[in-house]
């Protein structure tokens, strides 16, 4: 059978698809959420319910200076993409360093945390229901942010070495749509653990 | 039809040696080998699902029988239930989804093929974790142990007070790795239909076997994710200490059964939207009709994709929430008959009239169709609350899901597996052996789950590895084992047919069935790929318009 039998004047009119890789981001996004949603039920359900402390109120500190960072690093890893598409290289790796730079310090930031809370308050996973909720979520979270900075570091390599051209800009735009992604979550459970939960 | 076509069928021409071949096999990602591999896998996990389930049947077929201990029991119907909704139905589902969606919208390949191996990789490993759970469940202490908890895994049967040793982690690592599987290939169906179309198949013109997977694809999205959520926090509380299940630190056992069902519901429409999608394209070829109400159809499936996400505590009546809750579940779970309704119409209304061909894959959706239709009913019955609190637990519930995934998704799956088998090998199977098939499984499947009903109303709790004599429970019981092995005699001749067929069938052509849709375009088996040049397709049912340019569909459509 001949494949040309099939074209018929659809062929010749323009033919556009969504990009796959915004499709398939999306999609990975929507499976992520549905997590998250599990364990900001499950920390939510079990607020006030520990038998014994500590408690969010005794122990939890804001973590400023983390999250501005966190949520500063989105501004700029969409101008270092603005930067791509419009071809400036070096403007793509200065700003996609600066993201780099914020993710750290927020990674770094909850690690200090963590620590404080494990040797200082003697809160661990098994010392109550807020410990085992709250290591769980923050951890899930930080966890994704790991996941997102050695990605980050990766492409960051690639720009040192001058692999990356403007023709990646899509690749580093869907890439931005998680850590964007990582950055909303993080509204969440700074919501949900800090101020609601405190 | 097959004159100008440019790949020929290279059955049996392959003489490189034996080590090169499977090596293929292993490295490839091409959808149709990653397909077959995920098809191949389900049969052999359905093989041995099924001996667990036969030799669950035997222990019952008398009262007091000394078969199998009460342990290896309660392994048994885990092992089973696992087995046979993670690492038989969804990887049959998958693989048909991984080989056909490609061929049907017209493109060469799925829009991430290394994702593809990926997720069937994992689902393999998944399946192999679990089944490793036999000789390595008490680690080092030597005796081998399954999971034994059921296949819902309620706390606090899964705390490591009550499951000592591995056997539930093997459980929890073989769902959480399969489920990252199934995640990835729900990403992949999804941009591949929305992405890869071939130019003029617009979503109003794919083929409904597209659009239900596309459906499929996000309800994976939203229904397994808890499901590997609850699999975390269960793995925190094993390793780390945790208390999210454990009622003695303030945790509840109640929120792992709302975590599980609400993956557990939508998993049911998971598997049975597939289902949907084979009937859809093989009732209309062997009705010689267009489908009836293809929008419909549509809107019924996602109409059946939300309101899934909101039944979920029907499985949890006996539990005692509140009467609002019962309610509010009582009602979803009955407006979720509606759309489906919809969809026995349509099907019925496709084959009213029209010229009806009784082969096999025919046979096996009529058989559908009839069996689905009693399922929905028995699971009406259930969705009221107060009749839920007299038979929950019962015999009767497992009859009612028996018959959604045996009657209804398993015979669509073999309706997909003659309907397509000429496609995937090439050649024809015996028509005479499938028939045999049908019929056989067909009075097993009845002798079984038709019975199995009775002794959950005389008060029959399920899980029970025996029962006394006396209770009016032996003669039913009886029934149900020898329905058994009907049904074990028809996957034989299934089995045999299929090897059979592989080697000896007839040759198939490209278009044995004179159906409509793309991948009849293309040489059976496709070529590596699929299709030479990229077709274009301006109505449904693109092979009808090639072979009626005088009575084109897209003139009406």
């Amino acid at each position: 059978m001949s494949s040309a039998a099939f074209s018929g004047n659809t062929a010749e009119q323009q033919w556009v698809l969504p990009s796959r890789g915004r499709v398939g981001m999306f999609s990975l996004i929507a499976a992520e959420s549905a997590i998250f949603t599990i364990f900001v039920v499950a920390y939510i359900f079990y607020l006030g319910k520990s038998i014994s402390g500590p408690t969010p109120t005794d122990v939890l500190e804001l973590p400023i200076l983390g999250t501005i960072c966190l949520l500063s690093s989105s501004l700029t890893i969409h101008l270092a993409v603005r930067a791509l598409r419009n071809a400036k290289v070096g403007a793509f790796g200065l700003w996609w360093f600066v993201t780099l730079a914020l993710g750290t310090i927020f990674l770094v930031g909850t690690g200090r945390e963590w620590h404080h809370l494990i040797y200082d308050k003697g809160l661990t996973v098994s010392t109550n229901l807020f410990g085992t909720t709250y290591y769980s979520l923050v951890g899930l979270h930080a966890f994704h942010v790991t996941v997102g900075l050695i990605g980050i570091a990766l492409a960051m390599i690639f720009t040192i070495f001058g692999k990356v051209q403007p023709e990646h800009a899509e690749r580093a735009e869907i890439f931005s749509l998680y850590w964007h992604f990582v950055d909303v979550v993080w509204v969440i459970v700074f919501t949900v653990v800090y101020v609601i939960g405190r | 039809m097959s004159s100008e076509t440019i790949a020929l069928s290279t059955v049996g021409q392959d003489a490189r040696p034996i080590g090169e071949r499977l090596h293929e096999w292993v490295v490839t990602v091409d959808h149709k080998k990653l397909g077959i591999l995920y098809i191949v896998y389900g049969i052999v996990f359905l093989v041995i699902g099924g001996i667990e389930a036969l030799i669950m049947r035997i222990q019952l077929v008398v009262p007091q029988n000394h078969f199998v201990s009460p342990q290896v029991f309660n392994r048994l119907f885990t092992m089973h239930g696992t087995t046979m909704i993670f690492f038989v139905v969804m990887p049959l589902l998958f693989g048909f989804g991984t080989y056909l969606i490609p061929l049907m919208i017209g493109a060469r390949d799925m829009a991430f093929p290394r994702l593809n191996a990926f997720s069937f990789w994992m689902t393999a490993f998944g399946g192999v974790l679990l089944y490793f759970s036999f000789i390595g469940g008490y680690g080092l202490f030597g005796a081998g142990n399954a999971p034994d908890m059921g296949w819902f895994a309620y706390a606090p049967l899964t705390a490591r007070a009550f499951s000592p040793g591995h056997s539930t982690d093997f459980w929890t690592l073989a769902l959480l790795i399969s489920g990252i599987g199934s995640i990835g290939t729900a990403v992949n169906f999804i941009a591949t239909i929305l992405s890869m179309r071939c130019p003029g198949m617009t979503l109003g013109k794919m083929p409904l076997l597209a659009w239900l997977n596309l459906i499929m694809g996000g309800m994976v999205l939203l229904a397994i994710s808890p499901l590997t959520a609850a699999q975390i926090m269960l793995s925190i509380d094993r390793y780390l200490g945790g208390h999210f299940f454990d009622t003695q630190a303030g945790g509840s056992a109640v929120l792992w059964m709302h975590f599980f069902w609400i993956f557990g519901h939508p998993e049911v429409y998971i598997l049975v939207v597939p289902a949907f999608a084979f009937a859809s394209e093989i009732i209309p070829v062997f009705s010689r009709k267009p489908i009836f109400g293809y929008p419909v159809m549509v809107a019924a499936t996602i109409c059946i994709g939300f309101v899934s996400f909101s039944v979920w505590a029907h499985h949890m009546f006996t539990v005692g929430m509140s009467a609002y809750g019962n309610t509010f579940f009582t009602v979803t779970s009955m407006i979720i008959a509606v759309p489906t309704g919809i969809k026995i119409f349509n099907w019925l209304g496709t084959m009213w009239g029209g010229k009806i061909q009784f082969k096999a894959p025919m046979l096996f959706c009529v058989g559908f169709l009839f069996q689905f239709l009693i399922a929905g009913l028995t699971g009406i019955m259930l969705a009221t609350s107060p009749f839920d609190w007299q038979l929950g637990n019962s015999y009767f519930v497992v009859a009612h899901f028996h018959y959604v995934i045996v009657g209804a998704i398993l015979f669509t799956i073999f309706a997909a597996f003659y309907y397509w088998f000429p496609k995937m090998s090439g050649r024809m199977y015996n028509e005479t052996f499938a028939k045999w098939h049908f019929w056989l499984f067909f009075l097993g499947f009845h002798l079984t789950f038709d019975f199995m009903h009775i002794p959950g109303i005389l008060g029959m709790p399920r899980r029970i590895y025996t029962y006394e004599p006396g209770r009016g429970w032996e003669i039913w019981n009886l029934i149900v084992t020898i329905g058994v092995f009907f049904q074990t005699a028809g996957v034989l001749a299934f089995v045999a047919n299929l090897v059979w067929s592989l080697w000896k069938g007839k040759p198939a052509g490209n278009d044995p069935w004179d159906a409509w849709t793309l991948e009849w375009s293309t040489s059976s088996p496709p070529a590596d790929y699929d299709f030479a040049a990229t077709p274009a397709v301006r109505s449904r049912r693109p092979l009808w318009d090639l072979k009626h340019p005088e009575d084109p569909d897209w003139k009406y459509e």
